[in-house]
């Protein structure tokens, strides 16, 4: 609690002990008044001032100015009857703090909560200096840079190992408990944590440009991007206050005068200025107007400490209305990288086929020639491969150990006139001829992520009624893998500009109500991204394309994780609505009540602050989204 | 197009979405969001304006509204 808070608690605190020893205090006339009068000046006094301050700036629907008229209001009302009944207006002043102050901790609560959970800002630099390490802050180091970062430390700025190997804690970034290894030359992204070698890292972006930075920044301003929800609230409480506050006016002269002139009976003042004042009580709008953007911001907060980031709450409210899912296939559903998938009719055995592949190859830097040196996993000798000749659009055709080795297409073994058995398998098919025979086929694959199928389950799971895959790839590729994950539509051979149509015609075929999705790896898709209701971009570490074009970005790579968004936004959303009919609800319950003389002031106080304190707790559960 | 970023204090959620319409109505603003759960106010001037003598405004204005906020400039 920060001093104003403490100071409040002592305030509520003598004004109740007060107000409970009144009760048996056997006082009455003035020197009763008098007494009374001491609580309600300790608890209420700076309500009073602020309300004067109110009229004279003209703001008749201020809060302390409603409270102040609603108390003084029941106090004049029972000088006015000689009851001596002051309690209540002490009570319903006493409350009223107690429920700013519940407010004022709860949101400094969760703030601080949230800015716990965003805790990856690191503080300082390692640099080295005349042969000592120097602590600087990480804004003044300058791109190019030597960093050192101890075991335990923050990577602060983006760089490239440089020297030193050790592994990585990357969960603050991507939600993701699994370690990282990194070696010399491997890049590094800041906010990760060292865990367990020396790494010195030259850097490569200004601490401003960094992963980190741009992330605080992403989360840190994506509540200010409001949502309906939001708007909705703020627009309801304009108009409520003075809405409840001439209902109060005309319930305090009309029905007196009905009585006296329409019914010629008593006009009983005393009863309908107390209802009015009861009106007042509940007009205060501020159970409903703190708990959206908290319930939004808590929503926002929890999801980044899973790895996703949401931009705005607007954002987070569309995803959760998201019908339709659309793929990028490369990078998204699949690694995006080609491994060698089956070695077929092959002579010998097969690590020698892949062997001989890797070598006769090993001049190209061409993602296949890469696969194929991965699937031989050794070192290669560059002095067993001679009379290298590259025959473009075919292959490579070499002197291995001295036997001939031609490796590549159709067109290749036609060329060479070797008969070849074609594959029926889906993929970048080698062929294999060794000394003028042929030898067998390698098939090499994109292969697809091991959580995507998953996914695809659980986003039916989550609501979502069709997916939808996009690619730039052949329609045989396209197919299988949409088969095997089970994707409702498929379609393929789509250049980059045919993915911006066909999500616009999948956005115009749809009800305006169903969202629509489009997850991509950031890669050539930024159009498409923004072209979508809301544009998903995952593995965006370190990508600045993706970050900039995308709605939500998701730290790590893996396709679960859409799932998890859209279950997130779903829960905050829902805590939303919960939010919305609740206090809206009690607070037009209590105000017919209010009317018809059932309610009292006390209920009426309820109405205000209890509602008020169990829609803030409802609010933070949207931060609780680590089961989800 | 000027858009800046303001520290503010207040207390409740309402008070600072009256403070949003206040900063809104101001001459020389644009137009203006205010974040209370960061307690942070952003706003985006019109052209040709001087932020600090419009702040001055914005600061009054809130002020009037919500006699117990404070806008750092």
């Amino acid at each position: 609690m920060n001093k104003k808070q403490k100071k409040m608690l002592a305030r509520i605190i003598t004004a109740a002990a007060f107000l409970v020893a009144l009760g048996f205090a056997p006082v009455s006339g003035w020197p009763r008044f008098l007494l009374y009068m001491v609580p309600y000046l300790v608890i209420g006094y700076d309500i009073l001032i602020k309300a004067l301050k109110g009229i004279k700036n003209r703001q008749m629907f201020d809060e302390s100015f409603l409270m102040a008229v609603a108390t003084v209001g029941a106090i004049a009302l029972a000088l006015y009857d000689n009851s001596g009944d002051y309690t209540e207006a002490v009570a319903v002043m006493l409350f009223y703090q107690i429920g700013e102050l519940f407010q004022s901790y709860a949101v400094g609560k969760s703030r601080r909560n949230i800015s716990e959970l965003m805790d990856i800002r690191p503080d300082y630099a390692n640099v080295e200096r005349g042969g000592t390490l120097e602590k600087v802050d990480p804004d003044e180091v300058e791109v190019g840079t030597v960093i050192i970062v101890q075991p335990g430390e923050k990577v602060p700025i983006d760089g490239i190992v440089a020297e030193g190997r050790s592994t990585l804690n990357t969960a603050a970034l991507t939600g993701e408990s699994l370690p990282r290894e990194v070696g010399e030359g491997d890049e590094i992204v800041s906010g990760c944590i060292n865990m367990s070698g020396l790494l010195k890292i030259r850097t490569t972006r200004e601490f401003g440009e960094s992963t980190v930075s741009k992330i605080l920044d992403l989360v840190e301003n994506a509540s200010s991007r409001k949502s309906k929800s939001e708007d909705f609230i703020s627009k309801f409480a304009r108009v409520y206050t003075p809405a409840v506050c001439f209902a109060a006016l005309a319930l305090a002269f009309l029905p007196p005068l009905v009585r006296v002139f329409g019914m010629g009976i008593d006009a009983d003042w005393e009863t309908w200025i107390y209802r009015a004042l009861t009106f007042l009580v509940i007009s205060c709008p501020c159970a409903l107007v703190i708990s959206i953007p908290l319930s939004f911001f808590a929503g926002i907060g929890g999801a980044s400490n899973a790895g996703v980031l949401v931009k705005g709450s607007n954002y987070l409210e569309t995803l959760s209305q998201t019908r339709i899912v659309v793929f990028d296939k490369t990078g998204t559903l699949t690694q995006g990288v080609f491994e060698v998938n089956g070695i077929h009719h092959c002579e010998m055995e097969n690590e020698k086929l892949v062997e001989y592949a890797a070598l006769a190859e090993s001049a190209s830097s061409h993602p296949i020639s890469k696969s194929l040196q991965r699937a031989y996993g050794k070192e290669i000798d560059r002095s067993r491969v001679s009379d290298i000749q590259e025959i473009s659009g075919g292959g490579v055709i070499a002197r291995v150990d001295g036997h001939t080795v031609a490796a590549g297409n159709d067109k290749l073994m036609d060329r060479i006139g070797v008969g070849f058995i074609p594959c029926r398998s889906v993929g970048t098919i080698i062929h294999m001829a060794i000394d003028g025979g042929y030898a067998g086929h390698i098939v090499i694959s994109d292969v697809v992520k091991p959580t995507s199928a998953e996914a695809i389950r659980k986003l039916k799971a989550a609501g979502v009624r069709k997916t939808v895959m996009l690619t730039g790839d052949s329609r045989k590729v396209a197919d299988k893998v949409a088969a095997e994950l089970g994707i409702d539509e498929v379609y393929s051979e789509l250049l980059p500009a045919d993915k911006v149509a066909k999500v616009e015609e999948l956005i115009s075929g749809k009800h305006e109500r169903d969202k629509l999705a489009f997850v991509g790896d950031g890669i050539n898709d930024a159009p498409v991204l923004r072209r979508a209701d809301i544009g998903i971009a995952m593995g965006a570490m370190g990508s600045d394309a993706a970050i900039e074009a995308a709605d939500v970005v998701l730290m790590d790579d893996d396709p679960l994780k859409i799932a998890k968004a859209i279950r997130i936004s779903r829960k905050c959303l829902g805590i939303v609505y919960q939010n919305i009919v609740f206090a809206i609800g009690v607070k037009l319950i209590c105000l017919a009540l209010g009317a018809l003389g059932i309610a009292n002031m006390w209920l009426a106080i309820f109405a205000d602050v209890g509602v008020m304190i169990i829609a803030v707790l409802n609010a933070i559960r949207a931060l609780f989204v680590k089961k989800l | 197009m000027m858009k800046k970023s303001y520290k503010i204090d207040v207390d409740c959620a309402n008070c600072a979405n009256k403070m949003e319409d206040a900063a809104r109505k101001t001459d020389g603003v644009k137009d203006c969001t205010v974040n209370f759960m960061l307690l942070k106010m952003n706003v985006e001037f019109e052209d040709g304006q001087d932020p600090k003598a419009v702040m001055q405004r914005v600061r009054a204005n809130c002020k009037k509204v919500e006699d117990d906020c404070e806008v750092y400039i």
